[in-house]
């Protein structure tokens, strides 16, 4: 079997793009040097970056702040109060906003720096798995920290681990709205109902049901609408302190269970019972959740989409789930079934690349520096996939007509012409290409390089070539 | 080099070209006069109808909205009369303008055939035109440019972004188009791609497409004018992104009005938005909902405005793919529904009308004890406007656009005339 030789199948399908000389290092074969990236957590060390906890935190104060200038506001004269009100709530954005940048720049170096770049592509792949979209309050400071903190230590662990630490973590209990969840028969609703309090209290069911549907089962999973309530009202109380509007209970910005607004009682999701355990209720369904047939299916699916190919091959499929059923959830034992799936190395160039893969392939190729002087959040933004922001919680498409628009197409060739430009005769094309495309090379292409008018424009075409816009 | 000379460019590469690549889907529909228009604008999340048509007179109404109720009557915070039972929400202006015009149909109770509760599965489906999530990877429009008479091998649809929603997606020839921030290619580059491309079939197609919309872009002087403005000196600001709807839509529209006030320009065009899904703190009369209403509705106006008399030729379809629950949440916001509004707007409709069969409120008529209960099938209004709109034969509407849905009769004079 010739195709695990291919070592630019490891590098752009695996990997993230090939750097000059990856090939030559990842040698004969491609698997070793896929399974040898599964250990350590990918961890982005960058003391630059704060912790969630830290950031929510001082954006708890900043908001109290707001608020209380908005009431003080409000008993001024009106003209003079909408003035300061639109000042004011520009604090938030304007202190959330260079945190995005910070937190995008580091990512982004990171994937294009990286000798590990199957782990990147992985942290990338759960991140948008568990997607949030910074186009909503906070997320634009928290969505890097949800990645630095519940996905990249549990990518080279189990899964439930990781449903663990991103059901908890304060960036999905906001872009999910659980915060503010609240039990019907909770101690803080009958308080209310014995005030006679005219707002409606209860539970908001949209964290319970992207968990069943996006997380763990996946649509047609098995769940009904009693599910996803009853489930709702489990996870009751999931909070986060400071946030809610209500008087701190906890450490502000850190997770908080916030057993007054609990759900009592025993509940039944997917036909088990559940005595009430107060925080552990929860943590027990999603531990059942992430050991359950139909999620080892759907996330089975989902790896098989993204590295082998749009219409994932049934075979593969079977084998990733039945791994992840015999080893409860253990990732890299499924990523190394993945590997040595003989059909991800038969059809090379098989996925069409998202705007992430090529910019990132385009980076590493061109060993294009990352700096912030550099604005790099430019070419995401013109090519049309912003950072964290998939604007919805089922995250970024994975399939070929989604990205493959033509205007789509003409932005990237304009991105590779302005590359071009900006290089200059300070890449060599020619040498390059065969370097970075290895096997996956075309005649027609390597051609086109060497009849280059000018080096830029050899650039341009290297990365305009069909077999850089797939992987 | 400006979008003139990559148009000069074109000519000379469909000519050297010898036609066989790029000069069929070159040339966009011939313009007839008076020839129909249609946009499709797909609202994702899911919009609240009970909050954008709210029936203030349905007595369960209030119990249902509590404090978010909006009150029956004009005025600050009311809603906008309709026909007495229905109103508008205060924040959709130009809509009531339109339906005093009487451009504007608005349907209520309506849904796809969709029935569980999931925006991505309830999107698919709305965009796949079958009764089955992912059952197919195409879109009803694009199977209805498909069957349009005279439509063969000219892009007759565009849309409005960088990719193709599954709406448009299919074997009919559509292009997509977004403005430009970087500079265009030399017309030496461009020749060298497309030779490059030329044995790759998805990209040369591509490729052919898009300098077929930026040719047509280019004849319209205004949007190479808003290409012009486009700033790519200030990168996204995603933390604002509900003030940035505003500019979105400014841009949306424009250059939907370029492509359709062409006479040589395409016949449709679809653009989607987001920011729909309001399960928390939506808001009343003013808020979160409010603010994106009236972005939506200020686009519309735009539209109409730069449609100038095309508009009379046009029709303008607002769908989404499910309504939201009845009641409140604990979070004063609403959770995933069934059956929710639907909206055609345009110089063509036969509008200042309410269609609905309306169920009612109360705890029974809800759709399970907790969503409006839909009583209009979504497809009943989109063959109606299909056939009257496109000319699309009915044969196709039922066999191919639409399959498995001969419980669904076409709604016949949606149109004027």
């Amino acid at each position: 079997m010739l195709q695990p030789l291919n070592p630019a199948i490891a590098a752009n399908r695996f990997g993230l793009g090939a750097r000059p000389r990856e090939l030559a290092v990842i040698g004969g074969d491609g698997r070793d040097w896929l399974r040898a990236q599964l250990t350590t957590a990918p961890l982005l060390a960058d003391a630059a970056l704060r912790s969630s906890a830290d950031i929510l935190a001082q954006g708890l104060v900043l908001q109290r702040q707001i608020q209380a200038a908005r009431r003080n506001g409000a008993l001024a004269n009106v003209t003079a109060s909408d003035a300061a009100t639109a000042a004011e709530l520009q604090k938030l954005p304007q202190y959330l906003r260079p945190i995005y940048v910070s937190e995008v720049t580091a990512r982004f170096a990171e994937a294009v720096s990286s000798e590990r770049p199957l782990a990147e592509r992985l942290v990338q792949f759960w991140s948008n798995h568990f997607a949030v979209s910074v186009d909503k309050q906070y997320l634009a400071g928290l969505a890097g920290s949800l990645e630095r903190e519940a996905i990249r230590p549990h990518v080279f662990g189990s899964f439930n681990d990781m449903l663990l630490s991103v059901e908890t973590h304060p960036a999905m209990l906001l872009y999910l709205d659980n915060q503010q969840s609240v039990g019907p028969h909770s101690e803080v609703a009958l308080r209310g109902q014995r005030r006679g309090g005219l707002r409606r209290i209860g539970i908001n069911e949209n964290l319970a049901r992207e968990i069943l549907e996006l997380h763990t089962l996946g649509v047609g999973g098995g769940y009904t609408q009693a599910d996803v309530t009853t489930f709702a009202q489990v996870i009751t109380g999931w909070s986060i302190g400071g946030a809610g509007g209500r008087p701190a209970g906890a450490e502000d910005g850190k997770f908080e269970f916030r057993a007054d607004v609990h759900e009592p009682g025993a509940k039944v999701v997917l036909g088990t019972r559940y005595p009430d355990a107060g925080f552990g209720q929860g943590v027990t369904v999603l531990r059942d959740l992430a050991h359950h047939r139909s999620t080892a299916h759907f996330i089975a699916t989902k790896l098989t989409r993204h590295f082998i190919a749009d219409e994932p091959p049934a075979p593969v499929v079977e084998r990733l789930a039945r791994v992840f059923m015999q080893t409860g959830g253990d990732l890299p034992s499924v990523y190394r079934a993945l590997i040595d799936s003989r059909e991800a190395w038969q059809q090379p160039l098989a996925k069409y690349k998202t705007p992430v893969d090529y910019i990132i392939s385009g980076y590493r190729g061109l060993g294009l520096p990352v700096d912030a002087g550099r604005a790099p959040l430019a070419p995401f933004e013109l090519l049309g996939q912003r950072t964290w922001q998939p604007g919805s919680p089922a995250g970024w498409p994975d399939r070929s007509a989604d990205w493959d628009g033509a205007s789509a197409l003409m932005k990237r060739i304009e991105w590779a012409d302005a590359v071009g430009q900006r290089l200059g005769n300070r890449r060599d094309a020619q040498q390059l290409a065969p370097d970075l495309l290895g096997a996956n090379l075309t005649d027609t292409t390597r051609s086109a390089i060497a009849h280059a008018a000018t080096a830029s424009q050899a650039v341009t075409l290297l990365l305009s070539a069909p077999e850089f816009m797939r992987r | 080099m400006s979008r003139m000379r990559r148009r000069e460019f074109l000519n000379l590469s469909a000519l050297a070209a010898g036609g066989a690549l790029l000069t069929p889907r070159l040339t966009f529909a011939n313009a007839t006069p008076g020839k129909s228009r249609l946009v499709v604008v797909i609202l994702r999340g899911a919009l609240d109808g009970l909050a954008a048509v709210p029936p203030y007179a349905d007595p369960d109404y209030p119990r249902l909205r509590g404090d978010l109720a909006l009150r029956a009557g004009g005025g600050a915070g009311g809603a906008l009369p309709l026909d007495g039972y229905f109103g508008l929400h205060p924040a959709l202006n130009f809509l009531h303008d339109s339906f005093t015009a009487r451009e504007l149909i608005v349907f209520h109770a309506i849904a796809s055939p969709y029935r569980e509760r999931s925006h991505f599965d309830g999107q698919d489906l709305l965009e796949n035109g079958t009764p089955r999530a992912h059952a197919v990877q195409t879109g009803w429009l694009n199977r209805a440019l498909q069957e349009m008479p005279g439509n063969a091998e000219r892009e007759a649809g565009v849309a409005l972004g960088q990719n193709v929603p599954l709406v448009m997606r299919g074997s009919a020839a559509v292009t997509s188009w977004s403005p430009s921030k970087l500079t265009a290619l030399d017309e030496d580059t461009l020749a060298r791609i497309t030779d490059l491309y030329a044995s790759d079939k998805l990209l040369s197609v591509r490729l052919a497409d898009a300098l077929a919309a930026d040719a047509i872009a280019a004849e319209d002087k205004s949007a190479t004018a808003m290409m012009g403005n486009a700033s790519m000196q200030s990168p996204a600001q995603p933390v604002q992104a509900v003030q940035g709807g505003a500019a979105r839509y400014a841009e949306v529209v424009h250059a939907a009005a370029g492509f359709l006030r062409q006479e040589n320009g395409p016949q449709v065009a679809v653009f989607d938005t987001t920011g729909w899904d309001t399960h928390a703190n939506e808001g009343a009369a003013q808020g979160q909902l409010a603010g994106r209403l009236g972005q939506l509705d200020a686009g519309l106006a735009a539209l109409k405005q730069q449609l100038g008399p095309v508009w009379n030729d046009t029709a303008v379809l607002l769908i989404t793919e499910f309504g939201r629950t009845a009641a409140i949440n604990g979070t004063r916001g609403t959770d995933h529904g069934t059956a929710t509004v639907a909206f055609l707007v345009g110089g063509a409709v036969a509008g200042g009308r309410v269609i609905t069969r309306w169920p009612g409120l109360s705890q029974q008529a809800l759709y399970q004890g907790r969503d409006l209960a839909p009583t209009l099938d979504l497809r009943c209004v989109l063959k109606g406007l299909l056939a009257d709109q496109l000319r699309v034969p009915s044969r196709a509407l039922e066999k191919t656009v639409f399959p498995d849905s001969q419980s669904a009769r076409p709604l016949e004079g949606l149109l004027r005339g």
